[in-house]
């Protein structure tokens, strides 16, 4: 699974984080980010939910 | 009208839906929406002023919309609707952060976040706590009953965002008269001065911070010795971001404490199994925050025109959100009038969606899963000291919260 977040739209909404905690946090500026060692999602189930939440669409999950 | 009621019967292009409208019942939509709720998810409903615009209602619809940026906030716009007279002579007031469009908005907001995150949220729910601890001491010590939204819905947000921001709370009587004003009036005239004194205060006290050698830690002490020095806000921009910070920070939470309480009261199966279940409290405070919807009329300018669901909303048209019905919608949600603490309602509306989904939102989540958490752990036998009936609340026309709450235990 690949997770591309875009920092440009990112608004620090902290919803992915909020859905799917053991992948995404929020960094020092409040941008959403990958935590280390999960950036292939984990296999987390929550990594969709977590891209839907986001309030801009700033996260795009990919299969591969 | 009737078949305007009947949600299998037809919908008929019948006379626009006034809006707002006052509930009837705190924790419902108002039942003037019941048309809007059994039509399609855009409708034209009829302003204070005569003016018609499009409601919209549907979920899918609402998400769409809340990020089309060919929608606009800014309430400096020619054109832009006003919902009630009281905000028709604010107009040309600049509104920080929910008032302005990309790419202003996004400069403010940058500024803003670090200081919302979910880990700084977490950071605060000790002295959340002890705040919520404070008060509910005094209430105790005090005796039943007590009037719960003075003794502790308003104190609760007041003295967490005054701490957060550097506000100092002994000041707290004047700036939630002020709040109070500015958002329900009664007069156009209380609005208007209501935030020209916010604006006075909060500018004096940026000045006295700029003064200070050793800033203090609040997040306008942070604003003030690096954005304002940089040069990158101008004092005006900082003080209309502190009016909206420390109004939003306190007001909209303190309405759910009163609401949510009142509501969960009313529900006293729901409510066991919350008491049974603390677990179930951060599910029950999103179903709480899809059900009561208090913010309930999000407004927007069309700047161009826009193809949605089979209609066209024209340039220069106003659209509001009827979040109240939106968070309702049954395509998205099953049996949605029914309070439920094991759905999945995260996805709810209740904090807007899109660029200016509510800076605040992980803040207001902690505050009221601990205040309210906490209230219902210490106080078994919180009860409503009057008829459900009789206790007052908002009108349709602002953020919607009880007036008073009176309780005993």
């Amino acid at each position: 699974m690949h997770i591309d977040i875009d920092k440009d739209v990112c608004i620090g909404a902290g919803q992915c984080a909020l859905a799917a905690p053991g992948v995404f946090t929020q960094d020092d500026d409040g941008y959403s980010t990958l935590l280390p060692g999960r950036e292939d999602g984990a296999g987390d189930p929550m990594v969709r939910e977590a891209a839907r939440a986001c309030p801009v669409g700033a996260i795009t999950v990919t299969e591969g | 009208m009737t078949e305007l009621t009947d949600p299998h019967g037809p919908v008929t292009a019948a006379e626009a839906v006034a809006f707002p409208q006052d509930r009837t019942c705190p924790f419902h939509p108002p039942t003037g929406y019941d048309p809007l709720r059994h039509a399609p998810a855009l409708s034209r409903v009829s302003l204070y002023d005569g003016r018609e615009v499009w409601a919209v209602t549907g979920y899918a619809t609402a998400r769409a919309l809340l990020s089309d940026p060919r929608l606009s906030t800014d309430r400096r716009r020619p054109g832009f609707p006003t919902p009630t007279a009281r905000f028709a002579n604010v107009r040309d007031r600049r509104v920080a952060l929910l008032g302005v469009d990309d790419p202003e908005h996004r400069t403010q907001r940058r500024m803003m976040i670090p200081s919302f995150t979910l880990q700084r949220a977490a950071r605060l729910r000790p002295t959340i706590q002890r705040i919520v601890d404070g008060l509910l001491d005094a209430m105790i010590e005090k005796g039943p009953p007590a009037e719960l939204v003075s003794a502790f819905a308003l104190p609760v947000p007041s003295m967490v965002i005054c701490g957060l921001l550097g506000v100092p709370y002994a000041d707290h009587e004047f700036f939630e008269e002020q709040s109070r004003r500015l958002l329900r009036g009664p007069t156009a005239a209380d609005t208007q001065q209501a935030r020209e004194r916010l604006e006075e205060y909060l500018g004096g006290l940026i000045d006295d911070k700029a003064r200070q050698a050793e800033p203090g830690d609040g997040v306008l002490d942070d604003l003030v010795h690096q954005q304002l020095r940089e040069g990158a806000l101008d004092r005006a921009e900082l003080v209309s971001l502190a009016v909206i910070l420390l109004v939003a920070g306190h007001e909209t939470t303190a309405n759910m404490i009163s609401l949510g309480t009142y509501t969960l009261l009313q529900y006293p199966d729901r409510l066991a199994e919350l008491r049974a279940d603390p677990a179930l409290l951060p599910a029950a405070v999103e179903e709480l925050m899809r059900m009561l919807s208090i913010a309930d009329g999000l407004l927007r300018l069309a700047l161009e025109d826009i193809e949605i669901d089979g209609v066209t909303i024209r340039a220069g048209e106003g659209v509001v959100f009827a979040t109240s019905v939106i968070n309702r919608d049954a395509a998205r949600y099953d049996d949605p009038d029914t309070l439920d603490l094991h759905r999945p309602s995260r996805h709810h509306i209740a904090f807007g969606f899109g660029i200016h989904q509510c800076l605040g939102q992980n803040l207001a989540r902690a505050e009221l899963e601990i205040a309210l958490g906490t209230l219902l752990r210490r106080l078994p036998g919180l009860r409503l000291a009057a008829p459900a009936q009789e206790i007052p609340f908002k009108p349709g026309d602002t953020i919607q919260g009880m007036l008073e709450l009176p309780v005993t235990w």
